[in-house]
């Protein structure tokens, strides 16, 4: 195995224990009930973020089909999270059906299969004008536009944007072949390293507001400190990608700061929808969706980023048995 | 073991919790709940404590349930369901007895009060069974199950099958105070099942 991978999965891992340490070391300390509140949510978090770190670390390892279902089974969970809270209605019954059975399976079959062609157009172009043909089918006229986008919505931002991270395997990266399960590794622990480094900052010198109506803890303290933290750890990561260290941190300001808006979009929708979290299976964080709303948006914009600078070029043709089925 | 698998796939497929502990303390009880989707019964029963569902027996309708040979061995053997009737109510086949017996025998009972399923959601009018039920029985709790999204995750009308996250709240055991009109009562049921300001159990 590749010696990178070892010295990142090491990296994480004693982040992780430093964290379990510092959080058990302040589980002792507190005096005030809020404080206590606080740190145990800490804690809670940071136990999560053990199982999360194991799963994703072990399917890398595993391989691209593991990562592929990963990621499948996530955007599933993050779009049911979605729906649920998208108050959608009897009409929308059919659509979604599709939604959950029939486009997101063959979304990541394309994924798996590695049909770049049609994995970038399949929900853009196909699912985006079935939506509403299948809605328009129910007969029922209320709401239509709004239903129709919600659905299309989920289906962009939970499906296609998190599909683009197993498709960073895909991508032909010269003199980086074989290596790229260390870029999507690199992509997600900046992502998620600096949702954890702003809520570190903002949770200890936070002061000024971003958008207190859209998110009143994102703070500019928080923000900046956050992701500056973030941007010079990533950059010393530079070794496991096919950066230079000063390409590395353009990167990781470019991904922190789309994720930073990503996460502020998916709060915005929550608020108008009432919520304060999309779900709560995740212990500390909330639902699956308040963990990889960040990573949505970042996605697609990584994967373009990388493939534009430093790729090669994606093959947009199926593979040969596909062709072959296809009487091609 | 068959009944534990299915409990948690169902709850894995609907996204509905289990209850740690026992609603309303020992002994049986009444679960009633609000009827939206074929899947309410399966989805309330696997939200109860592992014992406690072992011992619950959910109403379901005989004249769909014993139609043919698979729905009932689902509803009477994985279930352990009573069977009652719905249609052609005799003085000889009332349904409330059956629901009786279950509950003489120290079996729970799950039963949908409004008789049948809704389409928009709401909750419909209690039939009088749950009265009938209470005033034979007064000293067994009556434990609301408030259903929500059920109707989402599958509507009346189809089979297809939502995976959304679907909730089963369990509210505070109620009785038939004395002296309570049979309106009063089943008014005062069916209000818990609409709103949700009571704390969930």
């Amino acid at each position: 195995m590749d010696h990178d991978i070892v010295y990142l999965g090491s990296t994480v891992l004693a982040i992780l224990v430093i964290a379990s340490v510092i959080g058990a070391v302040m589980a002792r300390r507190v005096t005030t009930d809020k404080a206590r509140a606080t740190v145990e949510n800490l804690n809670a978090r940071t136990r999560s973020w053990w199982v999360m770190a194991a799963v994703f670390g072990t399917t890398l390892v595993l391989g691209s089909l593991f990562t592929t279902v990963l990621f499948g089974c996530l955007s599933f969970l993050a779009m049911r999270e979605f729906i649920t809270l998208n108050r959608t209605e009897r009409a929308d019954h059919e659509v979604l059906f599709w939604a959950f059975f029939v486009i997101t399976p063959l979304h990541y079959f394309l994924v798996g299969i590695r049909w770049y062609g049609l994995f970038t157009i399949f929900i853009p172009v196909y699912a985006f004008a079935f939506i509403p043909f299948r809605r328009v089918l129910s007969g029922e006229t209320r709401n239509f536009l709004a239903s129709t986008a919600k659905i299309q919505w989920a289906l962009l931002v939970c499906v296609y944007a998190v599909s683009h991270m197993p498709m960073i395997l895909a991508l032909p990266i010269k003199g980086y072949e074989g290596q790229n399960a260390k870029l999507l590794f690199f992509f997600v622990l900046t992502v998620q390293l600096s949702d954890v480094l702003q809520y570190v900052w903002g949770k200890t010198c936070g002061r000024r507001p971003v958008a207190p109506n859209v998110s009143p803890s994102k703070t500019w303290e928080g923000t900046v400190g956050g992701i500056g933290t973030t941007v010079l750890v990533s950059s010393c990561l530079w070794w496991a990608t096919p950066f230079t260290p000063l390409q590395a941190g353009m990167m990781a300001l470019l991904i922190c700061a789309a994720g930073f808006f990503g996460g502020l979009v998916m709060s915005a929708i929550k608020r108008d929808l009432g919520a304060k979290d999309w779900g709560d299976t995740i212990a500390g964080h909330g639902g699956f969706m308040d963990r990889i709303d960040s990573l949505c948006f970042a996605a697609p914009l990584f994967f373009h980023l990388c493939g534009f600078y430093f790729g090669t070029g994606l093959d947009p043709r199926p593979p040969e048995w596909v062709l072959h089925w296809l009487g091609k | 073991m068959t009944r534990r698998i299915l409990a948690v796939a169902l709850r894995l497929l609907t996204g509905v919790r289990r209850l740690h502990e026992s609603p309303h303390g020992d002994g049986p009880a009444v679960f009633f709940a609000n009827h939206s989707s074929h899947l309410d019964f399966a989805v309330a029963w696997a939200a109860l404590p592992t014992e406690l569902r072992e011992r619950t027996s959910p109403a379901a309708a005989h004249d769909y349930w014993s139609k043919t040979k698979l729905r009932q061995w689902i509803a009477t053997q994985l279930f352990q369901s009573v069977l009652i009737e719905r249609l052609h109510i005799t003085r000889d086949n009332n349904p409330i007895t059956p629901l009786i017996d279950c509950l003489d025998r120290g079996r729970s009972v799950l039963i949908f009060p409004e008789g049948t399923r809704r389409g928009d959601g709401e909750v419909g009018e209690f039939k009088a069974g749950l009265y009938h039920i209470a005033r034979s029985r007064p000293e067994i709790p009556l434990v609301p199950v408030l259903l929500e999204n059920l109707n989402r995750l599958m509507p009346k009308g189809t089979y297809a099958f939502v995976p959304l996250i679907a909730q089963a709240h369990f509210r505070a055991p109620i009785r038939l105070i004395d002296g309570e009109s049979k309106p009063d009562f089943l008014s005062r049921a069916r209000s818990i099942l609409l709103n949700d300001q009571h704390p969930t159990q």
